[in-house]
């Protein structure tokens, strides 16, 4: 959120930092019958008798946003907004970048670039560094930096192995790895 | 008294009347007066359809024409309230149909409509005229030929935001070729696509059509043909805005929108293609109320459309209009008395849109009219709630919904008690309050101190103890709704404010720490069995309490317990 990013200068990693209270709320100053958007689930789904399902599957509750029956309070009508009746022509496709030993990640749309250059190029210019060339056979050998990406099946693949509209749909997020860190990918084995 | 006016005369005054209020004072005054009344009233209001029985109502007012009728809770619009839980119609219908024979409006809300229901209606009275339908459910599309087909006089047929099951659109081809009547259509929500050379017939033979409402079918293409047939139009609904070929559509719309000049109220644009919404340019000076909360349109387009409307009373948008795009408003629409912003991305995890509290603001100091707020956003602070309560005490509505449960100030951390506090101390007449974000019981003192015309209050995962039930309850002297979702409130307050309830239409509690049910109409809403099946200590899922006077009901589901004055002697 912008408000809790804004501390002057530092980076204020206490906003970033991984803990299960809701926003906001500080371990020291939350009461004792305030409930986690944890709990605040719990509690619908094991009035809903839903908990038990959840619990066979082995799915944990993400610690924020997970659905809450009647809330936020918006009609059924108006919820698949975001996904208009044409195909996603129009929204955009938003990755996270992350680079290896930076603090925080970038975001960038897959939709504009037209190609591997392209991408390649914004990545160097967003993180001001030097990938180098590409070979099938080697991969971004030499480079400073290789790009790689996460794919559909959460598996860790070298960026530019495959057809670049293929890369588009099964990409879901790209790492930026040290070129001494990457030299163990090969192409999609 | 030697003399009292001849009952014509007094008759005669209270056709004045409108207000239902006015109408029941009136019948407070003495005997004659009741009886007098009873029998020139025409128009009933009946605020929760189990709150009274269609022979209570029948048996008191004989010559009815026209009947509103309120059934599931607000809650249920968020799916809340079971399936099947009742609400259902027929029986009224039923009844009317035998003792009010030349009934002309029908208007519901939150009901379960059957197309038995509908036939039924539609072959028994005559002169029936005005088919209102607000978010209703349980018919389809054959149940609307019925009335299509056999309502010869009928005026209007207003399905606003009903779940109606979709056969097919042939239902407005039933519409006779010499019926003329009709003055107002709204299909849309509506699936499937009618016959579109029917509706053009049926645009061109009503001379009085001044409501169109199109479904999402309709094409941009179709619609010159339609406004050409209709110049005398005053609120019309598009369907999808956009076109695959781009040929003469443009030219043609302009003209189309041109030539009505009557235009006040529009809605639809779903699916947008912002080239098509200059085409509207023409019509937009007398426009007054836009609806463009299907509108998936960004900002600069959409802003460009709201600046062409210098007399907008009422605005329905997308939260994709942005705090950039509220801060036009108090130069181009200065008039505005309603906004609703909601939002386009509810269950994404982080903001898809640069819309915080700081749009709201603007719009409330710029715009002096402004009166009632629906607002979705995912930032608050007590500041901006304090800004926004000086700037503007002339508010009635205000619904603010903060979509991370619990977020707090975000400049401060603090809770919202200060920034709601406010609201509810400057805003005076206040009838309507819908809060969000961190509120502890302080926010309930205040409410409970101030907020003296409130009527109606929706909070969730709110307040810390019972104490703050305690003080709405007992502070909130109009308070005639209340519902609450996900807060820490349990009998303790409910108990000692029992005789309050009884001045209310309704309360609602689901997901609190209720155990035990203070009075006798009580509905306890359980899927997991009957309340006695668990342990004492278990609170109830859902809990609904109403005034009544006609006892418990008799078509509750399964999942509906009422509370009897003995269970509650028991428990205790």
């Amino acid at each position: 959120m912008e408000g809790v990013m804004s501390h002057g200068n530092d980076l204020n990693l206490k906003a970033t930092e991984l803990r299960l209270g809701l926003p906001g709320t500080d371990e020291s100053t939350s009461k004792n019958n305030k409930r986690t958007a944890n709990e605040l689930v719990k509690n619908s789904e094991l009035l809903n008798g839903k908990s038990d399902a959840k619990a066979r599957d082995g799915e944990t509750v993400p610690a924020s946003k997970s659905q809450i029956v009647g809330w936020p309070p918006v009609r059924s009508f108006r919820k698949n907004v975001v996904q208009p009746k044409k195909t996603e022509a129009e929204t955009g496709n938003f990755v996270k970048v992350s680079m290896d030993g930076a603090p925080y990640l970038r975001k960038i749309d897959l939709k504009i670039y037209k190609g591997y250059q392209e991408l390649l190029k914004a990545l160097e210019n967003m993180f001001k560094l030097t990938i180098g060339e590409y070979s099938e056979r080697e991969g971004y050998k030499g480079s400073e930096y290789a790009p790689a990406y996460e794919d559909k099946d959460g598996d860790l693949m070298l960026v530019g192995d495959v057809p670049w509209d293929m890369f588009m749909s099964t990409c879901k997020r790209l790492r930026i790895m040290k070129g001494s860190e990457a030299t163990g990918l090969g192409s999609g084995v | 008294m030697a003399y009292s006016f001849p009952e014509e005369v007094l008759e005669y005054v209270f056709a004045f009347l409108s207000s239902h209020k006015d109408r029941n004072a009136v019948s407070l005054v003495c005997k004659s007066w009741y009886e007098i009344e009873r029998w020139c009233r025409r128009r009933i209001f009946i605020g929760n359809c189990y709150a009274v029985s269609p022979q209570i109502v029948i048996r008191r007012f004989p010559e009815v024409r026209a009947v509103k009728i309120k059934g599931k809770p607000h809650f249920a619009d968020f799916n809340l309230v079971p399936e099947g839980w009742g609400a259902y119609v027929y029986p009224w219908i039923s009844a009317m149909v035998r003792s009010y024979p030349w009934l002309e409006e029908i208007k519901l809300k939150r009901m379960v409509v059957t197309d038995e229901s509908l036939e039924l209606l539609s072959k028994s009275f005559k002169n029936f005229k005005v088919l209102v339908l607000s978010s209703c459910e349980g018919f389809t599309t054959d149940g609307l030929a019925s009335i299509a087909a056999n309502c010869r006089n009928l005026r209007e047929l207003d399905l606003r935001e009903c779940e109606v099951e979709d056969l097919s659109g042939h239902w407005l081809s039933h519409f006779p070729d010499n019926f003329t009547s009709l003055v107002s259509l709204n299909m849309s929500c509506l699936g499937s696509e009618v016959s579109f050379s029917a509706l053009e017939r049926l645009v061109s033979r009503c001379p009085n059509l001044r409501t169109l409402r199109l479904n999402r079918a309709v094409p941009v293409e179709k619609l010159p043909n339609l406004l050409r047939r209709a110049p005398q139009l005053v609120e019309f609904g598009t369907g999808a805005y956009s076109a695959e070929n781009q040929t003469d559509i443009f030219s043609n719309l302009v003209e189309a929108f041109s030539g009505c000049k009557h235009l006040k109220s529009l809605s639809g644009f779903w699916d947008v293609d912002p080239a098509y919404l200059p085409a509207m340019y023409y019509a937009c000076t007398g426009i007054t109320s836009l609806n463009l909360s299907n509108a998936t349109v960004q900002s600069p387009d959409l802003v460009e459309l709201i600046i062409q409307c210098p007399n907008l009373k009422c605005l329905w948008v997308l939260d994709y209009i942005e705090d950039a795009g509220l801060k036009a408003l108090p130069s181009y629409c200065k008039d505005l008395q309603e906004l609703r912003v909601f939002p386009s991305d509810p269950y994404g995890a982080e903001p898809n849109v640069s819309l915080t509290e700081q749009g709201l603001v603007t719009v409330s100091a710029g715009c002096p009219k402004l009166q009632s707020v629906l607002y979705f956003c995912r930032q608050m602070s007590n500041a901006a709630l304090i800004t926004i309560a000086r700037n503007r005490p002339n508010l009635i509505r205000f619904r603010l919904c903060i979509i991370d449960p619990q977020a707090p100030d975000y400049l401060t951390l603090e809770p919202l008690d200060t920034g709601f506090g406010a609201i509810v101390e400057h805003c005076k007449e206040l009838l309507r309050l819908s809060m969000s974000g961190l509120l502890t019981d302080r926010v309930f003192e205040y409410i409970g101190t101030h907020a003296k015309k409130l009527e109606m209050l929706s909070i969730a995962f709110a307040g810390d103890s019972d104490l703050g039930l305690h003080n709405v309850l007992s502070g909130c002297e109009s308070l005639r709704k209340l519902e609450i979702m996900d807060c820490p409130f349990g009998d303790k307050a409910l108990l000692a404010n029992a005789a309050k309830l009884e001045t209310m239409r309704s309360l609602w509690m689901s997901s609190c720490s209720v155990r035990r049910c203070p009075s006798s109409n009580v509905e306890v809403m359980d899927e997991r069995g009957h309340p006695d099946s668990r342990p004492e200590t278990c609170p109830v899922e859902k809990l609904y309490i109403y005034r009544t006077v006609a006892g418990p009901r008799v078509d509750k589901p399964n999942f509906v317990w009422t509370m009897d004055e003995d269970a509650v002697l028991r428990l205790s």
